[in-house]
């Protein structure tokens, strides 16, 4: 291809589009209904072997009229339990954890519109400009009637200090919704479980960002 | 874990107006599942430049043959294409090892979905998922039937054009994006509500198949071209302010 000189020769990113409500049978095929690949990406992130706090995130995601979405497909992007991402761009001189990949796939229930992650609680990664982040998880979010995939955080009710001093929780300036990026811990049977549920609009929208 | 040729830095702002806006009326069911507060604007920390890395061996050999993957008694029924293409980043360069998964109807216009309850039969021996990796040029194929139209409940009489649609993790979380693949020439697309919440018509056009009839197979298959374009990273030639190299281990 013939290039002129000064021309700017940037592309566009192409245009997002719903996931639909079929969005199962690519990236959840058992939840549609049937087996086809050996391999299947799932809600499970941390094995036996992985080290760090074990915990369970569950939540619901909630639409404008206060009904629970119940076609939603969620996935979730986290440093491991010393605050290291697996991904060569992460340079930090911390340990990765072999047995930890730090992403899952999840979706709602059909009957119950509750998703879960079984995972382990994130060490604290370093923010811009050396302003270390508290402790969370990356989300993002796609269903029927989303047009753009909708991302957004949890932080953890238990790191009320590194939340109160994290660079992006600041960013908000309304301190009423930061709390829609909270994690409420809860003990059930011994297991710890973060209850964070997602509201796509009303007083309690969840915060989402740009990014 | 040892840096590639790779350049891992902030991603371009996102360019909104090329996207479909969450509320978009036409669409109905993106009335209740819009946010309506506005998007609080993130620079980028190692959160959002890091992402998933995916590996061939967690692909199975024919998880990108759609005429294959799912063939049971005998072949799928309808037209034999091949999709390939690439995928590239917003400075044109290609992403290797990005993820693509894709998802269609078969034929008939039909999902093999517990919850597609349309006339058209499920064709047994179609499943209609695939996904590749792309290699190191950015390049990704796979083999599958031409979807088939079919009518939603929108409009009552709404009918989406044939289309397959594609999730894409790149080299970033923030690069995830999904969408869809439509055909050139198909007459549904100048209606198509889902299709028409994008407010650029070069978009729109972005997301067209054409027929890419050398690349087929003779006497076997026609084959389309479908270039993906993620986001492009920014280089960081004066200061890095996502992670200081002070803080970094040496390599």
């Amino acid at each position: 291809m013939m290039r002129k000189a000064n021309e700017l020769t940037y592309l566009k990113e192409s245009a997002s589009q719903t996931a639909g409500p079929y969005v199962h049978i690519g990236l959840a095929p058992k939840q549609a209904g049937f087996d086809i690949f050996d391999n299947n990406f799932g809600s499970v992130l941390a094995g036996a072997k992985t080290k760090g706090e074990h915990i369970r995130i569950e939540g619901r995601v909630i639409d404008g009229s206060g009904t629970v979405l119940r076609d939603v497909l969620l996935e979730i992007w986290q440093a491991n339990a010393a605050g290291k991402y697996a991904h060569p761009a992460d340079r930090q001189a911390k340990p990765l954890d072999k047995t930890f990949r730090g992403w899952g796939r999840g979706c709602s229930d059909f009957e119950t519109g509750i998703y879960t992650f079984d995972t382990v609680k994130p060490g604290a990664v370093i923010g811009r400009n050396r302003r270390p982040m508290a402790p969370h998880v990356n989300f993002w979010i796609v269903a029927r009637g989303i047009n753009i995939g909708l991302s957004t955080r949890m932080y953890f009710s238990d790191e009320a200090a590194a939340n109160a001093r994290d660079p992006v929780l600041n960013l908000i300036e309304w301190e009423v919704r930061r709390q829609t990026l909270i994690g409420q811990r809860e003990v059930r049977k011994g297991k710890v479980v973060y209850r964070f549920d997602i509201n796509l609009q009303g007083p309690a929208e969840t915060v989402f960002f740009d990014v | 874990m040892k840096e590639t040729n790779a350049t891992y830095g902030e991603f371009y702002q996102r360019d909104r107006t090329i996207h479909p806006p969450a509320y978009a009326p036409t669409y109905k069911t993106s009335v209740l599942r819009s946010p309506q507060k506005s998007l609080i604007s993130l620079q980028n920390s190692l959160s959002e430049i890091t992402g998933p890395v995916f590996s061939a061996d967690e692909l199975g050999p024919l998880d990108h043959d759609l005429i294959m993957n799912y063939a049971k008694e005998g072949l799928p029924i309808g037209e034999r294409i091949i999709v390939h293409g690439y995928v590239l980043d917003e400075n044109a360069r290609p992403v290797p090892n990005a993820l693509v998964e894709v998802w269609q109807a078969n034929a008939g216009g039909r999902y093999r979905h517990k919850k597609d309850t349309y006339i058209a039969p499920i064709d047994p021996n179609f499943g209609g998922c695939g996904r590749v990796l792309t290699d190191r040029d950015g390049h990704y194929v796979y083999r599958t039937i031409k979807p088939g139209p079919y009518p939603w409940r929108n409009n009552v009489n709404d009918w989406r054009p044939a289309h397959i649609h594609y999730s894409l993790s790149g080299s970033g979380f923030a690069q995830r994006l999904i969408t869809q693949m439509y055909f050139e020439g198909d007459p549904l697309i100048a209606n198509c509500p889902i299709l028409r919440t994008i407010p650029s018509e070069a978009a729109v056009r972005q997301l067209i198949a054409p027929l890419d009839q050398n690349a087929g197979v003779q006497l076997d298959s026609l084959a389309y071209r479908f270039d993906v374009v993620l986001r492009g990273a920014r280089a960081t030639w004066f200061e890095n302010a996502v992670q200081d190299d002070d803080a970094m281990e040496r390599e």
